[in-house]
This record gives structure tokens, C-alpha cells and sequence, in this order.
């Protein structure tokens, strides 16, 4: 059992109020569900009929297979592949809501616009499509028909996002393995049918669809969600502004958007701006909005918005007492929050057709009636803000400098400050000189099994010390910021020599006056896309593939299905890719071997699972090193 | 002295108590690790069914001891520090009489030796009983007995509520 809960300072600071307070919190709860079911956390329990449940004796005593004849092997795979393709549709979802944002925007149907169009023209290059003489509604109508089409494709046609976006290299892989998606609906429906009983029985072949998954995430769901937000909002810019709960200002109506998707954060914010006067009027001095996961991500990049806390808190933001609301969308949000708010004044607001919370007020948002709706919501905070409790508010004083909004396009231009020919040329060559050993990407969640943030900091501090650039984007970002690593004081003070003078040449190139961070934010979990644009822009300059390149991708304190489809997918691209949970899939010695070390031979990247920091860093650094050698770079 | 006592109305049959019981009798006490030793390890408690009803069920240390009495290496013998009924793996010759006279069942074989095992109440975890701490639904209590018996009388109690 773990000692400490968290390693975020303001978090410890508010745990014993969060106990005093009567509060009951997700660790709380952790330790009341101990010990968790032996079947379950091996994978080797099975619920997909009513014969069921079964499960497998992982000591081989008792039943080797489930009452229809599923193996350990099989029982694994099929639940494997029903967790990675939840995770793939949930991004699909989220994907499909901004094609369409886009497509009304385009029409003049809703009140959202194409803030973009220099990336609007690079997307619609990349789709083959005539840019010149049109208008960029009618561009953007163009984008938007390419994007239905693929979810509209009857035919065997691969995934033309997949296909405009991904290194031709892993799509010839791809397709010798029969794993191109078609149609990401279609994919996401034969899935969920090849799991039903009495359906697949080959555990390769399950993995390989699980595979398959993992692209329809990456190109149908990510990428098509970046690209369809930096459209609408812009593509980010590099941005400087304060990470945790310290953000919380005492004489403002604080109102915390929380969620994934952009559509109603940013009207939020842009109404909390217009309505500044109201909430002075009822006393305030004035409005702050600051964000929790990845709704806090999408507008921390796009306008400076604060980071409050990351998934784990979020309950613990409440616990503060100065939350005067909290509007939530999609993904990640705990049933318990109401239940937590109720002890305070704060408002939960539900906004979304398909996350409604009891004990929650829920404001219906629509993309018609989105500015409507954000209205009423910082209106009602503002109202919520003169029920505020002066006695119950408690707000720590921690929070530190950030640095975020590295796009493709910002990381590239400020690159292109020492390059302006080939902005690629001084990482690479960097990366090529070992100056820089290799890049990191730290993505994924909190996980109540991990005290909150320790693998995060603990792995990227150890990398950081052995010049690795590393990158980060949803929870993992968050942490990162909390802890200090993204600011210029954290390269001072975590970056190995060599990768400080990087950092330090690019950022006085750059106009900075200081070294640029050692961890780069990259975004929300959907713009994991940009880390594979990255990847896949390295690749390209060098003229290799993705898999042979010094690149690594780590979840270490991993939760969500997404994180799953989200690893998958960076498998696919021939990345290492480490989990600091165990995932339920050791009850198969034959899966486990098969996704550890087997899937490397087949395609090139293979999970890496290891819960202590010290450990997977010295890992990652192997399969670092390892590349280099191949690639004859030196060590 | 505190008893492995089972409320049987409360068991799920989810034999989480079987899974936490071979743990607790494996080398490295880790669900994780101990599925890939090299000899399985051993459970020694047993959820039972008859349809209506399941009952995870383990050795009773019962006084009459006709495990102790038919052995005949002296292998089941009394721990007079614990008082526990408890087998010496070494002295075991297998000859499967305490199988038989066990009126539970709940001695078993180790298969790869072919000498027997039963509950040793967690002898390596400071007799701290890995079933009790597993069971979900807390159907397994490590308890005095008038403790147990006394949350018994409470509950009917209860149930006498609206009779009178």
C-alpha cells in the first residue's frame, strides 16, 4: 500500500481539510475497494455473455478455460481490444463534434470562426486538395467533406487522414499486416463485434486489431482533432503563465472549466472576459478561469489559460472552497464531484448530452446555442460567488511559472530563429552529435494507484539528467508544470550539460533571453497528434523510419481506456512505449510476452512495462541507446 | 483466540480468497510474480457451492484433530505456541490419510510433491489471514467468537424488528 498520496505540495496541504471538511476522496475510496480482485487486474476475467462470468485459475488449478472454451490467452486479448477501442471511440467522438463545429463555422450556422487558415491551406495541402482561388469557407467545406468521407466509406479505401498524415514507411507496414482502417465507425463496430462471444479466438489475431484500434485513435481521432481545433481556434504559440492550485485567486469568481473538448471552454472563456464588469459588480475583482485536464490544456495552450490541478485533484480544487463553479464536458470526470461540491457553495455545471451527473445542474450546450449557454454559466458563477464561505476557503500557496503552446509550428519556429532554411537542422543535428541522447514523450493520466504525480517527475527528472529533450501533453504536462519542469530554471537546474546549452542556444536564438524549458508542452491528449507530427517530420528529414529513430513515448501513471488507445497507437508508429501501471494483461504469459517483446519483430514498437521511475528511465535510456547504435549515432 | 468464521450468506463466490490464499503461500507473495513461479503455489481455502449456497471453507482446527490422529509420520501435529493443527511439509510421506479422515475436505495435495498443505492461517504473514483481507464482501471474518456471535444476535435482533 502507498505511504504518500500525493507529491504535489497543495495537495497534501488540503488533504486533512478534505477529511475535516467530511469530504471523501478518490483515495478514500482507492483504499475502501482494497484488494482489488486478483481475475480482474490479470485480465483473465471474462464478462462478455451470460454464461458467464468466468475466469481463468492463473495458478492452473482450476479452469483453464472460460465456459465457451476462451483461453487465458484469448480472455486477454478480446478485453484488451474492448479497452483500446473504447478509448479509440471516445476520440472519435470527440474528433467527429469538431469536424462538424467546422463545418457549420463554415456555413455561417453557428458563431465560431476559422481563426486559422494558414493551417486550414497545410491541412488541405496535405489532403490533395486545390487551395488556390478559394475562400477558406469553402476550403474549409472541402476539409470537412474529406473528414465525413472517411467515416462515410463503405468501400476498402484506407483512412485518407491516416493516409495524408502518416510516414509512408509505416503505412507499407500497415498494410502488410492488414491493419489500414477503413472507416473509423466501421472499425470501431467490427471490433466490438469480433469481442462477442463466440467470435475470434486467435490472440494474434485480436492483438492485431487491437492494433489496428490504435491507428483509428491516432489519425481519426487525434489528429483529426487537432487539426479541426487549430482551424477553429488557432494553432498554438508559445505562452507563459502559473500551474497549480496557487493560481486560485481569493477576490475573484473562480470558475474552472474541466473536460477534453475546446468548443465550450473557449466560449467560456471568452464570456468570463466580456462579463468581467457583472462579477465586479457582485463584488468580486473580477473573473479568473483556470483549467483541470485537458479542457485546461486546450485553452492553457491557445490562451494562457492557468492549469489549477491535474486529474487525480480535481476533487481537491473543490476542497479549497474558493471554486465558485465547475463546468465540465467530456472524459474524466469523477461521478463524485457533485457529491464533493455539495459540501461546499461551488456549482457543477454538466453540459453534454451524455455526461449528466446527479446532484449537478445541467445547462444543455449546443454548438447553436454555445454562446447562450457560456453566458448562463459565468453568470451563474458569478451568482455562486456571493455564496462563497469565506471561513471554509483555503487556497495553498503553490504554484509555479510555465512555459507552454509548443505546437509543430512554434517548436519549428523557434528552431527556425537559428535556421531559417531548415528549422529541423539544429535539433537533429543536436540529436545526431548526442548534444541531445534522444526525445521522450510523457503523455497520459493520474492513477490512484501511484502516488499522484511521482512517476511523471521522478522518470522525466532522471531522463532530463541524461540529456533527453522531453515532451509532454495531457495529466503528464500538468505534473510536469506543478513540479517546475517547464521553465527555464528547470533547465538550469534538471537539464544534463549538453542538453542545456541546447536549450539555452535555441532559446537566445529565439528572443527569450533564457534557455527554453527542458519539457515541452504539447497539449491536450488529442494533440498527442502533434507528437507524432514530430516524429514523423524527424523521420521524414532524415529520411527514415520512425522506428529506427531515438524516440520513446512513456504513460507512466496511466487510467484511462484512452491511454491505452493512445500507447497502442505510438506502438504502431515502432515506439517504445512504457507504462507505469500495470495494464490486466499478465493472466497470458503468451499476450504478454507477445506485446513486450514480440510486436517489435512484426512492427517495429513494443510496450515496456515498469512501475519504479529509476528503473523505466534506465529502460527508456537502453531502448535509446540501443537506436542510436543501429543508427551508428554515438552514445 | 481469534477464528477464520465465514458469514456464508454474504459470499459472492468470486474466490478472491483462493487467489490471495496461493499468493500468500508463493515465494514472492506478489500476485504478479507469483504466477510465474516456477511451482505454483498452493491455495488452501475452497469456495464450495451446492447451488444455493457457497461457502469458502478451510482447515476448522477442530479438537478431535482426526488429521493429527491418522498421520502417522507425525507430520499434523498441534503447534503448542499457537495451538494451530499445522503440517511439517518434510515429515510428510504422502500417504493421503488426513485427506481422507478430514471430515471439510479441506486438506489438499500438493500436486508436484504429492505431500498435503491445509491452512496455516498465514503462518508467514504474522498469522494474518490473506483470505480474510481479500474477501470483497467481507462474507470471511478473523475474529473472537463472541464477537462474531455477538454482531449474530444483533442482526436478529434486527430481523425481530416489527415482529412484536
Amino acid at each position: 500500500m502507498k505511504s504518500q498520496k500525493s507529491i504535489d505540495p497543495a495537495v497534501l496541504e488540503l488533504l486533512p481539510k478534505a477529511a475535516l471538511d467530511g469530504v471523501e476522496t478518490v483515495w478514500d475510496r482507492h483504499a475502501a475497494q482494497q484488494p482489488q480482485c486478483g481475475f480482474g487486474s490479470l485480465g483473465v476475467c471474462c464478462r462478455h455473455c451470460l454464461q458467464g462470468p468466468c475466469r481463468i485459475d492463473p495458478f492452473g488449478n482450476g479452469p483453464k478455460t472460460g465456459i465457451c472454451g476462451a483461453s487465458a490467452d484469448v480472455i486477454v486479448t478480446r478485453n484488451l481490444l474492448m479497452h483500446v477501442t473504447t478509448g479509440a471511440a471516445a476520440h472519435v467522438d470527440h474528433a467527429y463534434e469538431v469536424v462538424e463545429a467546422l463545418e457549420l463555422a463554415a456555413k455561417g450556422e453557428i458563431n465560431y470562426n476559422i481563426v486559422d487558415e494558414k493551417k486550414l491551406q497545410q491541412v488541405a495541402k496535405r489532403l490533395g486538395l486545390e487551395i488556390t482561388g478559394k475562400s477558406k469557407e469553402e476550403l474549409a467545406l472541402e476539409v470537412v467533406e474529406v473528414a465525413y468521407a472517411d467515416i462515410a466509406n463503405h468501400g476498402k479505401k484506407p483512412v485518407q487522414w491516416l493516409m495524408a498524415n502518416a510516414p509512408k514507411e509505416r503505412i507499407a507496414v500497415w498494410a502488410s499486416l492488414g491493419i489500414l482502417p477503413r472507416n473509423p465507425d466501421r472499425e470501431i463496430r467490427e471490433a466490438m463485434h469480433q469481442v462477442t462471444m463466440g467470435m475470434d479466438a486467435d490472440p494474434v489475431n485480436l492483438v492485431l486489431a487491437t492494433a489496428k484500434q490504435g491507428l483509428v485513435d491516432g489519425y481519426s481521432g487525434l489528429k483529426l482533432a487537432t487539426d479541426m481545433q487549430d482551424i477553429l481556434f488557432g494553432t498554438p504559440t508559445p505562452v507563459v503563465t502559473e500551474a497549480n492550485l496557487g493560481v486560485l485567486k481569493e477576490d475573484h469568481v473562480n470558475l474552472i472549466v474541466h473536460g477534453h473538448v475546446p468548443l465550450l471552454s473557449e466560449k467560456i472563456v471568452y464570456w468570463a472576459d466580456k462579463l468581467q464588469e457583472e462579477a465586479r459588480l457582485a463584488g468580486a475583482q473580477g473573473i479568473l478561469v483556470s483549467g483541470i485536464c485537458c479542457s485546461g490544456n486546450e485553452v492553457l495552450m491557445r490562451k494562457g489559460i492557468p492549469l489549477v490541478t491535474n486529474f487525480l485533484a480535481q476533487e481537491i480544487a473543490i476542497v479549497t472552497g474558493a471554486i465558485d463553479a465547475m463546468v465540465v464536458d467530456v472524459q474524466c470526470i469523477m461521478p463524485s464531484l457533485a457529491k464533493v461540491a455539495a459540501c461546499y457553495h461551488t456549482e457543477i455545471f454538466t453540459t453534454m448530452p451524455i455526461v449528466k451527473i446527479p446532484g449537478a445542474t445541467h445547462i444543455p450546450f449546443t454548438l447553436e446555442n454555445a454562446d447562450e449557454a457560456a453566458q448562463e454559466i459565468v453568470r451563474k458563477s458569478i451568482a455562486s460567488y456571493g455564496r462563497r464561505d469565506p471561513k471554509k476557503v483555503q487556497i495553498p500557496n503553490y504554484k509555479r511559472k510555465i512555459m507552454a503552446g509548443f505546437s509543430v509550428e512554434a517548436i519549428i519556429g523557434a528552431l527556425s530563429t537559428v535556421d531559417p532554411v531548415q528549422p529541423l537542422k539544429p535539433l537533429i543535428d543536436n540529436i545526431v552529435n548526442g548534444n541531445i541522447l534522444g526525445v521522450v514523450a510523457t503523455v497520459g493520466c493520474n492513477n490512484v494507484k501511484v502516488t499522484q504525480d511521482i512517476l511523471h517527475v521522478e522518470l522525466v527528472k532522471e531522463l532530463l539528467k541524461n540529456n533527453v529533450l522531453v515532451v509532454a501533453t495531457g495529466c503528464s504536462a500538468h505534473a510536469l508544470a506543478k513540479a517546475g519542469l517547464m521553465n527555464s530554471e528547470g533547465t538550469e537546474t534538471y537539464a544534463g550539460e549538453s542538453l542545456k546549452a541546447v536549450l539555452t542556444a535555441i532559446g537566445q536564438a529565439a528572443g527569450l533571453g533564457a534557455p527554453l524549458p527542458p519539457v515541452l508542452h504539447m497539449g491536450s491528449c488529442v494533440d498527442n497528434s502533434r507528437i507524432g507530427d514530430l516524429v514523423t517530420a524527424i523521420a521524414d528529414y532524415l529520411n527514415v523510419d520512425t522506428a529506427l529513430l531515438p524516440v520513446a513515448a512513456s504513460a507512466p501513471e496511466p487510467q484511462h481506456d484512452k491511454a491505452l488507445s493512445i500507447g497502442t497507437w505510438a506502438v504502431t508508429m515502432g515506439i517504445t512505449t512504457h507504462l507505469g501501471v500495470v495494464p490486466p494483461v499478465l493472466g497470458s504469459k503468451a499476450v504478454t510476452e507477445l506485446l513486450t517483446k514480440g510486436l517489435s519483430d512484426v512492427i517495429g514498437g513494443k510496450f515496456y512495462i515498469e512501475t519504479d521511475a529509476k528503473l523505466a528511465a534506465e529502460g527508456l535510456l537502453e531502448d535509446i541507446r540501443a537506436k542510436r547504435k543501429k543508427l551508428g549515432l554515438p552514445n | 483466540m481469534r477464528q477464520i468464521l465465514a458469514r456464508s450468506e454474504h459470499c459472492l463466490g468470486c474466490k478472491s480468497c483462493e487467489l490471495a490464499c496461493a499468493v500468500a503461500h508463493s515465494n514472492s507473495k506478489t500476485l504478479y510474480e507469483a504466477i510465474n513461479e516456477l511451482k505454483p503455489p498452493q491455495k488452501r481455502i475452497f469456495v464450495e457451492s451446492n447451488g444455493d449456497l457457497n461457502f469458502p471453507l478451510q482447515c476448522r482446527q477442530c479438537l478431535d484433530s482426526p488429521c493429527v490422529h491418522a498421520c502417522m509420520s507425525g507430520a499434523i501435529q498441534y503447534d503448542l505456541k499457537t495451538g494451530l493443527i499445522q503440517v511439517d511439509e518434510q515429515k510428510c510421506v504422502g500417504c493421503l490419510m488426513c485427506v481422507m479422515v478430514c471430515p471439510f475436505g479441506a486438506i489438499c495435495e500438493i500436486p508436484d510433491t504429492h505431500r498435503v498443505a491445509k491452512c496455516d492461517r498465514c503462518k508467514d504473514l504474522d498469522y494474518d489471514p490473506a483470505c480474510v483481507a481479500a474477501c470483497p464482501t467481507k462474507a470471511l471474518e478473523f475474529v473472537e467468537v463472541r464477537e462474531f456471535t455477538h454482531s449474530g444476535r444483533q442482526t436478529f435482533l434486527d430481523q425481530m424488528k416489527g415482529v412484536n
